[in-house]
């Protein structure tokens, strides 16, 4: 039995929540296949993918694959699920992996399940826990379809390093035109910055810090931590902040070690984005404010006093 | 332009969850229910499109006959009529099958929906639905405008957004700001009492999943608070 795995790269690079993907399918048991997408990845790196658990990458080498259309990926992973005899695709939760899946999964008729935060059991049937009502809770769900496509949460699997290398071989699968009538004609992203759901440290700020020409602070604590920055929704709203760094229910969830919550009051709708967070500082002057409770660290004061002071402090540490 | 959108009724996002029924049933006690927020903001933008182009919107919703003052909000914002799919909507497969049945041979030049629900969050069944039906999915989208049979969208990814084109049919997953949440009006509630609401019975009862138990996660330890002046034994 053969396991495939979906990775994403950016800028080259796999992805930590890749990674975690291939472990995952590692600790399922049997052999473990990772397929890239595009041209943008080198074989270096792939054949790296054996370091994690993987015994063979595919690569499919096709420019129009840089971008990630929809329907072309699900076709090719279902044409590689087919091909390699996988039961069982696994593939990190994202803008891109969530939304293949679903079509994978009616193309190979498989049990879907996303936002799945452990390793499965399979003593009896093939059981998965998975996250719901935006991190407030969790289902354990029994899969009932002999194939399964599963979408892995940030944090599902703890990476391990085996040591080793992957083959990597070419996959041709067959595309039409019509995988490609969804055109992708201009992307308009951050380079160079630590994405937000893939993030360790996260640093956030909400409309305590009055407006955008604050966020220097934010910035210059993020980059000391070298984390990602993030906001509450009505500074994204307002335009303080690009709308893919809004944290929450109707935002991004994150999942980091460490979130710093700078002048957001913590609405039920914006913890529901960080409660699968390891730990969480809250800096407010509200010694009232309902962040304090969801806290492991609190520091009651003015972001504007506190933040500076914190920046330095970790200066002076390293 | 025929526009289906696809609502789901949740539980309001303040509330508290809890489970009964040797935590097999979501606990109803003191909840309230909406519109998906997701859901609502793909509402609103199908009411926008209607109004720039004509046409009309149909809602979708499958669940049993409490969901139906949500469905009747959904009339009051703007949708002409409604359909329920008369059936506790158990796994994503089981609720797309339902949405695919019903649009199959309704010429529908859009579907929309939200990304995810806000209860079980499985953001998959805008793309089941597409591939069911054989025609585009995106997803999460955050602007949609409609030119002739051509549709632009921007789509969410980390990190940034991307530009999609394709021509109509297709299904989008909807996300803000595609459009600001609209409250219905006393003319909207009014004359959503007289929309049509037609109840139909589900076509099949495949699931793909079934519910072992629900569980809630471990209780957060007391926060310690650190003095503002202190702030360095933070970084210990
Ligand atoms: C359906 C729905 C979905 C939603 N989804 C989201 C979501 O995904 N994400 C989200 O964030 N919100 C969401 N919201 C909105 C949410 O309810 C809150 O309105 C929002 O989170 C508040 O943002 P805030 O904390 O930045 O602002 P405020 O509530 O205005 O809080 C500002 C805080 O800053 C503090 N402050 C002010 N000055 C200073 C200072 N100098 N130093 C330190 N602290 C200071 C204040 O004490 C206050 O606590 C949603 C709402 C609804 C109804």
């Amino acid at each position: 039995m053969a396991t495939l795995v979906f990775v994403e790269s950016a800028e080259g690079k796999i992805k930590k929540t890749s990674l975690e993907a291939v472990v995952y399918a590692a600790a399922i048991g049997g052999d473990v296949i990772a397929i890239a997408l595009g041209t943008e990845v080198d074989d270096s790196e792939l054949a790296g993918l054996g370091n994690y658990g993987a015994i063979k990458v595919l690569k499919v080498s096709d420019d129009r694959l840089n971008q990630g259309v929809i329907q072309a990926y699900a076709n090719v992973l279902n044409q590689a699920m087919t091909s390699m005899g996988s039961d069982i695709l696994v593939l990190a939760n994202s803008s891109l992996g969530t939304p293949v899946s679903a079509r994978v999964a009616i193309k190979q008729d498989a049990s879907l399940v996303t936002n799945v935060t452990e390793l499965p059991d399979t003593s009896n049937g093939f059981k998965v826990k998975r996250s719901i009502y935006t991190g407030k809770a969790f289902a354990n769900v029994e899969l009932t379809k002999a194939r399964k496509v599963i979408a892995i949460k940030k944090n599902a699997a703890e990476i391990k390093e085996i040591g080793g290398s992957a083959a990597v071989e070419e996959f041709s699968p067959e595309l039409t035109d019509s995988d490609f009538e969804v055109a992708i004609t201009g992307v308009d992203k951050a380079t160079g910055d630590i994405l937000l759901p893939e993030a360790e440290i996260v640093v956030s700020g909400g409309r305590g810090l009055k407006g955008p020409e604050n966020w220097g602070m934010i910035e210059d604590l993020a980059q000391e931590l070298e984390a990602a920055t993030g906001c509450s929704k009505p500074v994204s709203d307002i335009g303080w902040r690009p709308h893919h760094e809004h944290v929450g229910q109707t935002g991004v969830k994150v999942s980091p070690t460490l979130y710093i919550a700078v002048g957001i009051s913590g609405a039920i709708q914006h913890l529901a984005g960080v409660n699968s967070s390891k730990y969480i500082v809250v800096v407010n002057k509200d010694e009232e404010a309902p962040f304090f409770k969801a806290a492991d660290y609190g520091i009651a004061g003015d972001a504007f006093d506190v933040i500076p002071k914190l920046t330095e402090a970790l200066k002076a540490a390293r | 332009m025929k526009l289906l959108v696809c609502i789901t009724h949740v539980p309001d996002t303040t509330s508290k969850i809890s489970f009964t029924d040797d935590d097999q049933k979501f606990d109803q006690t003191g909840v309230q229910f909406i519109i998906g927020p997701y859901d609502d903001y793909a509402l609103a933008r199908a009411v926008e499109l209607k109004e720039q182009s004509g046409g009309s919107i149909t809602v979708l919703n499958v669940g049993g006959s409490e969901t139906e003052p949500t469905i009747r909000k959904a009339l009051a914002i703007g949708a002409d009529e409604a359909v329920r799919v008369n059936a506790d909507p158990t796994d994503s497969l089981f609720v797309a099958k339902q949405i695919a049945e019903h649009a199959k041979d309704s010429g529908y030049d859009l579907i929309l929906m939200g990304r995810e629900s806000i209860d079980f969050n499985g953001g998959m069944v805008h793309g089941m639905v597409g591939e069911m039906l054989g025609i585009p999915s995106v997803s999460p989208v955050m602007t949609l405008d409609v030119d002739g049979d051509s549709v632009k969208m921007s789509r969410e990814i980390e990190g940034g957004k991307e530009v999609v084109e394709a021509k109509m049919p297709l299904v989008a997953g909807c996300q803000e700001p595609i459009a600001e949440w609209k409250i219905p009006n006393m003319r909207g509630i009014m004359s959503a009492r007289t929309k049509p609401l037609n109840v139909v019975e589900p076509v099949s009862d495949e699931v793909s999943s079934t519910l072992e138990k629900y569980e809630l996660p471990p209780a957060k330890g007391a926060v310690k608070m650190i003095d503002a002046d202190k702030v360095s034994e933070l970084v210990d």
